[in-house]
């Protein structure tokens, strides 16, 4: 049985250690501040300028001067610092950020993501993504294993346009947790019930044992 | 000299010229300088380069320069949010330059701090770095980047005195303080204009050597994008 949005993330969250600076993407990898530990101390970094970074705000703590790196309203804590976009990504190129959870579109063997742009469609923008796979000590990637047409997203190399190259350290997809290691992908877990013959069957890129 | 203007259009009298580069403060609708912006679109200047983390929205912020098509290239790294954007870039009426989003904040950052150039690891080995000179610094691969200037800079920030001392408030800070330093002029809007001396010195984020016109008291939508709120 194939893990769902939210066990994904709760996969993702058993990458979090305490005192962790985090900077969380948008989509799955934004529900993993659902399952922080309870007691373990980790910080959100917003790439729009904010160090601790709260949940939503209730209909009366709405405050337009207070957005994520989605655009969202969101709250302070007591422990929240801003400060410009220059700062901001001096922290996240500058290696000060311990931990990068985000999506994509593929990943390779060696650890190149694609997650920002198909060719001949409308392509919105890299954001803050180059940036994040290039400086954060350790980038996870959380997505679906395969794509709407059931080919593999993990590849040899990625067909699409690089977000950054070796940059992925680990994958956790809906079948499994692969880590990027010398000659191709090492599977560390299995969904329940889901075969290491069905990974194989469903996995372009190389595994490796 | 005297700073303070009062209001967007007087703040921007005898600066504007068709083909003119325009930075614009703001991420997303957060921070942007919305009564500058409507001054320019009234303006009826064209042909703008504007360097701008986002294009607004389609009726607001930026898009209301798009709907005048008075905008003829954007430098951003985000602009998913405008449809009108979308169909002029398609159609070939707007040309776009990607940033990564860091990149663009240290290139402007540079670029008002008299640095023409940069190396960075974002982008390398991605279309980004095509055509930019690589070096190698201890064994890693870094891509040039340049600093950007502006002819203008059009900033927002929540407090500002007639010094041109500026003060932002929360995530609305974002692009404007390195906007405010690299535009040879540089406008800012402030909602509150605040008397000399009432701004903490040590509190002041954008030093008035900075600006060199200051607008404020107007009124604000600050729309905002997504709101979202937890039950």
């Amino acid at each position: 049985m194939p893990w769902t949005r939210d066990d994904m993330a709760r996969l993702a969250a058993r990458e979090l250690r305490d005192g962790f600076y985090v900077n969380l993407g948008i989509g799955i990898p934004t529900l993993v501040a659902n399952y922080i530990p309870a007691g373990m101390d980790v910080t959100l970094q917003s790439e729009n300028g904010m160090l601790g970074m709260g949940p939503f705000p209730t209909e009366d703590e709405v405050d337009a001067d207070l957005i994520n790196a989605g655009k969202q309203t969101v709250t302070a804590l007591p422990r929240t610092s801003y400060f410009s976009s220059a700062d901001s990504f001096a922290m996240i190129r500058g290696g000060h950020i311990d931990l990068s959870i985000l999506g994509a579109m593929e990943v390779s063997q060696e650890g190149d993501l694609a997650n920002w742009m198909v060719p001949k469609k409308l392509v919105k923008g890299m954001g803050g993504a180059m940036d994040l796979v290039a400086g954060v000590k350790r980038c996870v990637v959380v997505m679906d294993h395969t794509d709407k047409a059931g080919k593999s997203k993990l590849l040899k190399k990625c067909s699409l346009p690089l977000t950054g190259v070796k940059c992925v350290q680990r994958v956790i997809t809906n079948l499994g947790v692969f880590d990027v290691v010398e000659g191709g992908l090492k599977l560390v877990e299995l969904a329940p019930q889901v075969t290491r013959a069905q990974i194989e069957a469903a996995t372009e890129a190389t595994l490796v044992s | 000299m005297k700073k303070v203007f009062p209001d967007a259009k007087a703040a921007l009298d005898g600066l504007l010229f068709d083909g003119m580069t325009v930075m614009a403060g703001g991420f997303g609708l957060c921070g942007i300088p919305e009564t500058l912006i409507l001054a320019l679109r009234d303006s009826g200047v064209k042909g703008l380069t504007v360097i701008s983390n986002n294009a607004g929205v389609d009726d607001f912020g930026l898009g209301l320069l798009l709907q005048t098509r008075q905008i003829r290239k954007m430098v951003s790294s985000y602009v998913g949010e405008n449809e009108t954007f979308e169909r002029q870039y398609l159609s070939g009426e707007l040309e776009l330059e990607f940033n990564p989003q860091g990149t663009l904040a240290e290139r402007i950052r540079a670029g008002g701090s008299g640095i023409p150039g940069f190396y960075t690891k974002t982008g390398v080995g991605t279309l980004v770095a095509e055509g930019k000179e690589l070096k190698l610094f201890d064994g890693e691969t870094y891509v040039l980047e340049r600093g950007l200037r502006a002819d203008l800079a059009i900033v927002k920030a929540w407090k500002g005195d007639a010094e041109g001392n500026l003060v932002y408030r929360k995530t609305a800070r974002n692009f404007n303080p390195m906007m405010a330093m690299a535009g040879k002029v540089t406008v800012a809007e402030v909602e509150e204009l605040v008397g000399t001396g009432t701004l903490d010195p040590d509190h002041i984020h954008t030093p008035g050597i900075f600006v060199q016109r200051i607008t404020g008291g107007a009124r604000y939508e600050k729309r905002i994008e997504k709101r979202t709120v937890r039950s």
